[in-house]
């Protein structure tokens, strides 16, 4: 590597003298000192390449997200209201079917924070246990949206064609029938119950994923690390489920946490037209349902339960359009 | 002595990241002679583009900032500081710019005419009769056949080659004095390319528009320029009249450079010589001389002390410590020894 | 060093996409992206493929390697049909023998896993070693193509763009294939990054054996690293020559404007010397010219251009030229 240096030496190097000489007219930094020319061995040095900190994908959308006030908000809220629903049943002394008829209808106290309603059960307890099933039933219908779109619109939109075709006129003629409707006749066959919500809801709510899902697979498919994929004898599943899918993550997260208020208002809605869950189990919904019967003189049971959907919903949209601006590949740079 | 149009000192711009402050563009300093086409070469990154925007004062801020103690002197006015209004009238009008990407620049759903004729009434305040003429012209200048036709097609009906030359038309068309060409060539063909270098040649001769051309190609800069800047990592680290730069480089970035291509008209195969590993994240830039990592012929001082600019002849200017009179090498002694006769 | 030995050959090979249908399925439009094109690249050697943007270098190349199926024609590799064997039951065998290097170094790698992860997929695919092997090769692999083996944790939007392209050669290599697609490696590099790019893979093709097809628009890149050129025009080939042949001596009119057309960087030479400037543009593949389809910006071009075809004919040992006026 010093090849240059005595490459050099015989006949480039200036005389002493030389350099002296040049020294003594001009040397306008009188701190260089001429050791410091020393000539060196070269080594290839790269610490000064990559300076950034690695950052994974993650790591960068929670940075974005981080700077999103409204969707911290939503997202601290919204953990305060899960913590709440897990923990809250052991911190207060009345359960949820505890009736206490000399006390119905009693306005919120010390005793009962938000009040009783009509059978003088605790509407604290019950909003807490309300919880519980509300965020279930948004999270797991919304999971199960999840798994059906992501396979559904990543099939149609890998094989593309005529498969795809005919897939997505299927979706668009179920498109065409509102989703309420298919739920609520769904729920007259399966008969009412958490677990037949959850089925009811989950599928019916996966036609917007799919589209989605569609969409990125169609662009993403035409990417040259799908194609070097393909190349080297990956089957579809493998292209589909290591390459495709991560890569749609961002969107596909979005649309789940969107779906989520709408799960639990469709749930709210089914129980509010008495095809929720079954007595004494309560949802928000449900206690809504019940608030309105009494809305005249005790309107307070109405307003706990509507204002916990109003504020979860809204919470959820925060967060999901943080996700959004956080996740969007175009606002990575 | 051509008259001088623009003078550039100390231009400093740099952009506020998470990570941290990253600078684009250090201590940058040249001028511009009236009909001089000064070509400024480097790798991706290096700063040329933000140069060019800083001027035309396009750096978006935030993340961007052009530092106080910039000065851009143009017309005995410092457009690093002037009001944003006044700015406005210089864009595009006294400054003009054509992009790297043709098709981004125009308007997908305004024809040609329109678009041209636009600007130029905005400009230069004709009817719009008299500016759709003047565009039809301008189109005949950068050598579209038939301009009656052409303007009143959209701009996904032309080729690339074409919109590019729209650009230039739409760039000229409010006589610039000074027009920058950002990667002009690079999104074209090499055959299309040698059309719009032509162009651009007869157009500088003709017009004596100044020209500043970027490139990170060392051919087009060559048949284009009468001087040659050539950036590393924010830096000006070496400029010449063009003969005197690619026939007595002193650079060993530039001599980097120039090893690195391979001559169409070698007779015989030989190895490329590289410059290993690659420029530095200007992030957290190297202490020193930014290229001294990956120069073979450093010396101690290169690792620690950034070497001024120093000037060869007034036209030649360089900045590295192998050209400093302390040097115990001459620096076109390592070039013809060890880069052209290895 | 032995006879000389054809690794690959394609026969009258010819795709037509087909961009509009009617209703019923019916092709309306049609580009004809590849048609008839004949080319040999022998063991151990680097084909290079020139041409102006459209004219079918990518077409033809990922023809070759099965990723588009032939409209005709034919892709022998060691004498065996590509596409019949990929279509039958020893198709990850011949998957195998050819791999292909990306232009795109931002698009060609997965974000989403890392460098060891994307070296790795070729051999845990192709069931090539058990886990701990396929982790020691994968540090092989990063130190061959000049990465520090460290690395492999790292994701590829870290690197930088030659950084990656050296990722991806390392991919392809992973399962030791006989041939590589070289789809334009450098056109996104930086021109320092090029050479070390280049210089890369020829010195992987001296030590591995490997042939190389390699395409590019910038003539003098090719010009270096393959030892013939093929000059292609509108889904056709013009010219095939030696590659140091090439320059000296250019017969089809439009390989001489394009080899006139390349900057040089050198201001003296740049001024002394002659440009042929072509007019005009490529014509659409859509309805491509009759006759020779140079014809339209071809300043040598007369009556017989427009009404016959010209066939590759060999003037000289391994220079053949499709053109009316030459032979
Ligand atoms: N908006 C921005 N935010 C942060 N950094 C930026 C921004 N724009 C430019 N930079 C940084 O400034 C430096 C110079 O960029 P510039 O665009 O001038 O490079 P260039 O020489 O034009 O390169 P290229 O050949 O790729 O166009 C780069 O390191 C880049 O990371
Ligand atoms: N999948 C496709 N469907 C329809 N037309 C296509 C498709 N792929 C390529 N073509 C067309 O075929 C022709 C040849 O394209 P190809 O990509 O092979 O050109 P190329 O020589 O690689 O060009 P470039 O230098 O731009 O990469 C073009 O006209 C292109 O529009
Ligand atoms: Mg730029
Ligand atoms: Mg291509």
């Amino acid at each position: 590597m010093s090849s240059w240096i005595r490459g050099l030496n015989s006949t480039a190097e200036r005389t002493v003298d030389e350099t002296l000489s040049l020294n003594a007219n001009t040397n306008p930094n009188p701190n260089l000192n001429p050791s410091l020319f020393e000539r060196v061995d070269f080594v290839l040095d790269t610490s000064y390449d990559i300076s950034r900190p690695s950052t994974t994908f993650w790591q960068d959308a929670w940075r974005r997200l981080k700077k999103n006030k409204m969707a911290m908000v939503g997202l601290f809220i919204l953990t305060l209201i899960s913590l709440i629903a897990i923990f809250g049943p052991y911190l207060v002394k009345h359960t949820y079917s505890d009736q206490n008829l000399t006390l119905a209808n009693a306005s919120p106290s010390a005793e009962y924070w938000l009040g009783t309603d009509n059978l003088g059960r605790d509407l604290l307890i019950r909003i807490i246990y309300g919880a519980r099933i509300s965020l279930s039933i948004g999270v797991v219908a919304s999971l199960i949206n999840l798994l059906i779109g992501v396979i559904y619109g990543g099939i149609s939109g890998y094989c593309g064609g005529r498969v795809d075709s005919i897939m997505m006129r299927i979706v668009d003629v179920m498109y065409c029938i509102p989703m309420l409707l298919w739920v609520i006749m769904l729920m007259v066959v399966l008969g009412p119950g958490l677990i037949n919500i959850f089925i009811a809801i989950g599928l019916t709510d996966w036609l917007r994923m799919a589209r989605i899902v569609r969409g990125q697979i169609l662009s993403l498919k035409e990417q040259e690390y799908v194609m070097a994929a393909q190349l080297t004898g990956a089957n579809t599943w493998r292209i589909l489920s290591l390459h495709l899918i991560p890569n749609s993550m961002g969107p596909i997260i979005i649309t789940a946490t969107l779906a989520i208020p709408g799960a639990i208002f469709t749930e709210a809605f089914l129980s509010f037209i008495g095809l929720g869950v079954s007595a004494p189990m309560a949802s928000w919904g449900v206690l809504a349902s019940e608030g309105v019967a009494n809305l005249r003189s005790y309107p307070f049971q109405l307003f706990f339960p509507a204002a916990a959907i109003s504020i979860t919903m809204l919470c959820f949209n925060f967060l999901g359009d943080g996700l959004r601006d956080a996740l969007d590949p175009r606002m990575r740079k | 002595m051509a008259e001088r149009i623009l003078t550039v000192e100390n231009l400093k711009v740099v952009f506020h990241t998470y990570a941290g402050m990253v600078r684009g563009v250090n201590d940058v300093s040249f001028t511009l002679d009236k009909g001089e086409v000064l070509g400024i070469v480097g790798e991706s990154g290096c700063g040329k583009s933000v140069t060019a925007s800083a001027i035309m004062r396009l750096i978006p801020t935030p993340p961007g900032e052009i530092l106080p103690g910039s000065k851009i002197l143009f017309e005995s006015q410092d457009l690093a500081t002037l009001e944003e209004q006044k700015m406005r009238q210089i864009r595009g009008n006294a400054i003009s710019m054509i992009f790297q990407d043709p098709m981004t620049a125009l308007n997908p759903v305004l024809t040609i005419g329109l678009q041209l004729s636009e600007s130029i009434i905005l400009h230069q305040k004709l009817s719009p009769r008299a500016a759709m003429e003047k565009a039809i012209e301008m189109l005949r200048l950068v050598g579209i056949p038939s301009p009656e036709v052409r303007v009143r097609q959209y701009p996904h009906q032309l080729s690339g080659g074409m919109r590019q030359r729209v650009m230039i038309a739409m760039a000229l068309s409010c006589n610039p004095k000074i027009l920058f060409a950002d990667e002009p060539t690079t999104a074209l063909d090499v055959t299309i390319q040698a059309q719009i270098i032509d162009l651009m040649k007869s157009l500088n001769e003709r017009l004596n528009t100044s020209i500043i051309l970027i490139s990170h190609d060392l051919g087009v800069v060559a048949g284009l320029s009468h001087r040659v800047q050539v950036m590393y990592a924010g830096r000006i680290v070496e400029t010449a009249k063009v003969h005197d730069l690619y026939g007595n480089p002193l650079h060993p970035y530039t001599w980097g450079l120039m090893q690195s291509i391979p001559k169409v008209t070698d007779g015989t195969h030989r190895q490329l010589q590289t410059i290993g590993g690659q420029p530095p994240d200007l992030l957290s830039p190297p202490p020193g001389c930014p290229f001294a990592p990956r120069c073979r012929f450093a010396l101690r001082i290169c690792k620690e002390e950034l070497p001024p600019l120093i000037e060869i002849n007034p036209d030649h200017q360089v900045r590295c410590w192998l050209s400093h009179e302390l040097s115990p090498v001459r620096a076109v002694d390592v070039f013809q020894k060890e880069v052209v006769n290895r | 060093m032995s006879q000389p030995q054809t690794l690959l050959e394609t026969k009258n090979l010819t795709k037509h996409f087909v961009t509009k249908r009617s209703f019923l399925g019916e092709p309306l439009a049609t580009v004809r992206a590849v048609e008839g094109v004949n080319l040999t690249v022998e063991k151990g050697k680097t084909l290079g493929l020139v041409g102006e943007t459209g004219c079918g270098k990518t077409t033809v190349g990922r023809t070759i390697v099965g990723l588009y199926n032939p409209t005709g024609g034919e892709v022998l590799l060691n004498g065996e049909n590509v596409h019949a064997t990929l279509a039958g039951p020893s198709a990850m065998t011949i998957r195998r023998k050819m791999q292909m290097i990306f232009q795109d170094p931002y698009s060609s790698l997965n974000p989403r896993m890392t460098v060891g992860d994307i070296i790795r997929e070729p051999m845990e695919i192709h069931h090539l070693a058990s886990q701990a092997e396929m982790k020691e090769r994968v540090w092989d692999l990063l130190k061959q193509v000049g990465l520090n083996p460290e690395h492999a944790s790292r994701f590829p939007h870290e690197f930088s763009g030659g950084q990656r392209q050296r990722v991806g050669i390392a991919r392809a290599l992973a399962v030791n294939p006989e041939f590589i697609l070289c789809d334009e490696p450098i056109s996104a590099l930086d021109v320092s990054i090029q050479a070390q790019v280049v210089n890369l893979l020829e010195e992987l093709q001296a030590k591995l054996g490997l042939t190389y097809i390699f395409i590019a628009h910038d003539l003098s890149m090719v010009k270096h690293i393959s030892q013939r050129v093929a000059v292609m025009y509108l889904g056709s080939v013009a010219e095939i020559a030696p590659s140091l042949h090439l320059y000296d001596n250019p017969l089809h009119p439009y390989t001489q404007a394009l080899l006139s057309a390349i900057p040089i960087a050198d201001p003296k030479l740049e001024k002394s010397r002659k440009r042929i400037l072509l007019e005009g543009d490529i014509p659409s593949p859509l309805n491509p010219p009759s006759g020779c389809k140079f014809r339209t910006r071809c300043r040598k071009a007369f009556d017989r251009c427009a009404e016959e075809i010209p066939v590759l004919k060999e003037v000289e040992p391994g220079h053949q030229v499709a053109c009316h006026l030459v032979g």
